[in-house]
């Protein structure tokens, strides 16, 4: 996963000289008086998975069902493979969509669904049996193909709706919230799955999620939308690592915020007071932005150290508290730190290694909290 | 079992009784001997005799022959015209003539029968005297009448049918390149033919036992066998007629038990599957 991201050739957007595969370009949809997509660009390359990451009602899926020719957008163009769209029919487009509810035809067997779209192009029989054969196997979903769909269990039927998507071999594959309804084992084994298949394929995705997991997990890049508005798009890390605003920040992960005032601004380093916080946070890297101006030091949860002895600086980047709360969790745990100057502050640790009681720190201890000057991101107004 | 109370069991027998002592006693005087409905002719009772002439009668027999080919004919009219409303009503959002368009479907369920046969009687004969059409009244406009008013239901039904439709089947069929025609005949259809049919079954019943419309509407030469039962009851009941309700009702309680046991079997097997379909995953 990480290696495919790394891989500059895989990277089409950090190439100026690239034709995307979709361009949506300043794309309104409005419904009576509310706008539920909001003067949107967006430009999604070949063999991406890209990822439309937002809360219920922010427009998501509305910009989904544009790409597929369900909703006319009210004003603005969207291009697929160069082409406008604007007079393009849902039946005529080079994409093909995955329902979040997955709408198989209930009155047909699994594999009178998937060869329902073949028919339409009138291919002879026995190509369609065949090719119906191939996508089942591709999902594992082969030996199922005479059943009906309340036959199959959630599971099953995602991997049919996958199937029938895939069936007439799109360039374009939307799915909408392709996952949801599967619980969160089975999920993650899709995930993969997905990624397998539209690696072999080569198809282009464009997924739309509410879950920041699932999002992670698939993207090449994801897109975060906020009120019918795309407030961010980069690669998963770039996202979690460097969000552009508060919104995003605490959108994707969990993140604790301070919010300051800059007392040093310099090109390489900033400083900043925050009173709740109730210290300096120090940051060796520049920002753009006046002197004196309101900030918000952002820092993960997982990049704060707790500890019961000082750590070797104390001057910054660190602040005293006590454990309030702890979720053991397995894999980690949540601490929630009182600091001094009033705030919460939730810390995660992964459990490494297995404890005794006396070494873990407990309720009520006093502890130091530090971070890496490198960890805070200040984030504008 | 806990013993039921008193009361619930009084009203069960009320009710029962209410709705069901006079198809009894219909059924059971279809046998009697006697002319006299209303004298039970023990010695000789019960007898056949009233099926043997019901089934001599040829006025009886061809007016319900009559009656079965208009309610055929009225069910599918209704049914072709209400669906097509039903899917304009669920379908088409808001648009301009559309509570107008919902309120006339809907006024035949309220409008007195009497008011509907008379204005379409005063219609059939103005269009006689403008286009010179329909000539006579017969079976024709007996069966354009209760298309008019069996319609209203299929509509009510088959839009209550596409009101729990999930809209992303007939999107699905969309995206997979299929035409809009081609999404309604192997989509939509298929999946409000339960509808369709009840709604089909609905219209039959309905133009099946109309009297007062048909009244209006009918000529010399056009009586539907309700017609027939009741201008022979205006002379006084004659014991056929109870030989001819108790076919009838012999008729639609098979159809209905037939229809129960039919409905009760495909629920079990669809929870059979169902649940084959959960072992199959665990």
């Amino acid at each position: 996963m990480a290696e495919r991201r790394n891989d500059n050739k895989r990277e089409p957007w950090r190439d100026p000289g690239a034709q995307a595969y979709v361009q949506i370009e300043n794309v309104t949809k409005r419904f009576g008086d509310f706008v539920a997509v909001n003067n949107v660009s967006l430009k999604i390359y070949q063999h991406e998975i890209f990822c439309l990451l937002g809360g219920s009602g922010c427009g998501k899926t509305t910009l989904l069902r544009m790409l597929a020719g369900f909703e006319p957008p009210t004003s603005g163009r969207i291009l697929i493979d160069g082409k406008d769209m604007a007079d393009t029919p849902p039946y005529e487009r080079p994409t093909n969509m995955m329902f979040q509810s997955y709408a198989l035809f209930p009155h047909m067997t699994v594999a009178k669904n998937v060869s329902f779209g073949l028919e339409q192009e009138k291919l002879p029989k026995a190509e369609v049996a065949q090719r119906v054969d191939e996508i089942l196997d591709i999902v594992k979903m082969r030996e199922y193909a005479q059943r009906k769909p309340h036959q199959l269990s959630g599971g099953q039927r995602q991997r049919v709706a996958l199937a029938r998507a895939l069936a007439k071999r799109p360039k374009l594959l939307l799915l909408d919230e392709p996952l949801g309804a599967l619980d969160k084992k089975l999920r993650e084994q899709t995930q993969f799955e997905l990624i397998n298949i539209q690696e072999r394929l080569g198809v282009t995705f464009v997924v739309v999620t509410h879950d920041q997991e699932e999002a992670m997990t698939l993207a090449s890049r994801i897109g975060v939308m906020n009120r019918g508005e795309i407030v961010q798009v980069g690669t998963p890390s770039e996202i979690y690592e460097f969000p552009g605003s508060r919104f995003v920040a605490d959108f994707i992960g969990s993140v604790n915020m301070f919010e300051g005032r800059l007392i040093e601004d310099l090109p390489d380093r900033v400083r900043i007071h925050s009173p709740e916080l109730g210290g300096v946070v120090y940051v060796d890297h520049g920002i753009s932005s006046a002197p004196g101006a309101a900030v918000w030091a952002a820092i993960r949860p997982e990049k704060i150290n707790i500890s019961r002895a000082a750590p070797a600086s104390t001057a910054e980047n660190c602040v005293r508290g006590i454990v309030k709360e702890i979720a053991y969790m397995g894999d980690l745990s949540i601490y929630l730190v009182k600091i001094e100057a009033g705030k919460m502050v939730r810390v995660t640790l992964p459990n490494i290694e297995r404890l005794a009681d006396d070494e873990r720190i407990l309720w009520d201890e006093s502890v130091y909290l530090s971070w890496h000057s490198s960890s805070p991101v200040v984030l504008p107004q | 079992m806990r013993r039921r109370h008193w009361f619930s069991k009084t009203g069960l027998w009320l009710g029962l009784g209410f709705l069901y002592v006079p198809i009894v006693s219909m059924i059971v005087f279809s046998f009697n001997n006697s002319r006299l409905v209303t004298v039970w002719d023990a010695p000789n009772s019960p007898t056949l005799k009233w099926y043997g002439e019901l089934f001599r009668n040829e006025q009886i027999l061809g007016a319900a022959w009559l009656s079965i080919r208009i309610a055929a004919m009225a069910a599918t009219g209704a049914v072709i015209l209400g669906t097509l409303a039903g899917l304009v009503l669920a379908r088409f959002g808001p648009f301009r003539g559309r509570a107008l368009l919902s309120g006339m479907t809907t006024a035949p369920l309220v409008m007195p029968e009497v008011i509907t046969g008379l204005s379409l009687l005063l219609l059939f004969v103005a269009l006689e005297q403008l286009i010179g059409w329909p000539e006579v009244r017969d079976a024709t406009t007996i069966t354009i009448a209760h298309i008019t008013f069996a319609m209203a239901y299929v509509t009510i039904v088959v839009q209550s049918r596409l009101a729990g439709f999930d809209n992303s089947l007939e999107e699905a069929a969309l995206d997979l390149g299929a035409r809009p025609a081609k999404v309604f005949f192997r989509i939509t259809l298929p999946l409000i033919f339960p509808a369709i049919m009840s709604g089909w079954l609905l219209a039959f019943t309905l133009s099946w036992d109309d009297v007062v419309v048909s009244q209006f509407v009918a000529g010399p030469g056009s009586t539907t066998l309700p017609m027939v039962i009741f201008s022979k009851v205006r002379l006084g009941v004659s014991p056929d007629v109870n030989a001819l309700a108790t076919i009838m009702v012999l008729i639609v309680a098979l159809g209905v038990v037939a229809s129960a046991i039919w409905m009760r079997r495909q629920e079990r097997r669809r929870e059979r599957e169902m649940q084959m379909a959960t072992a199959a995953n665990k």
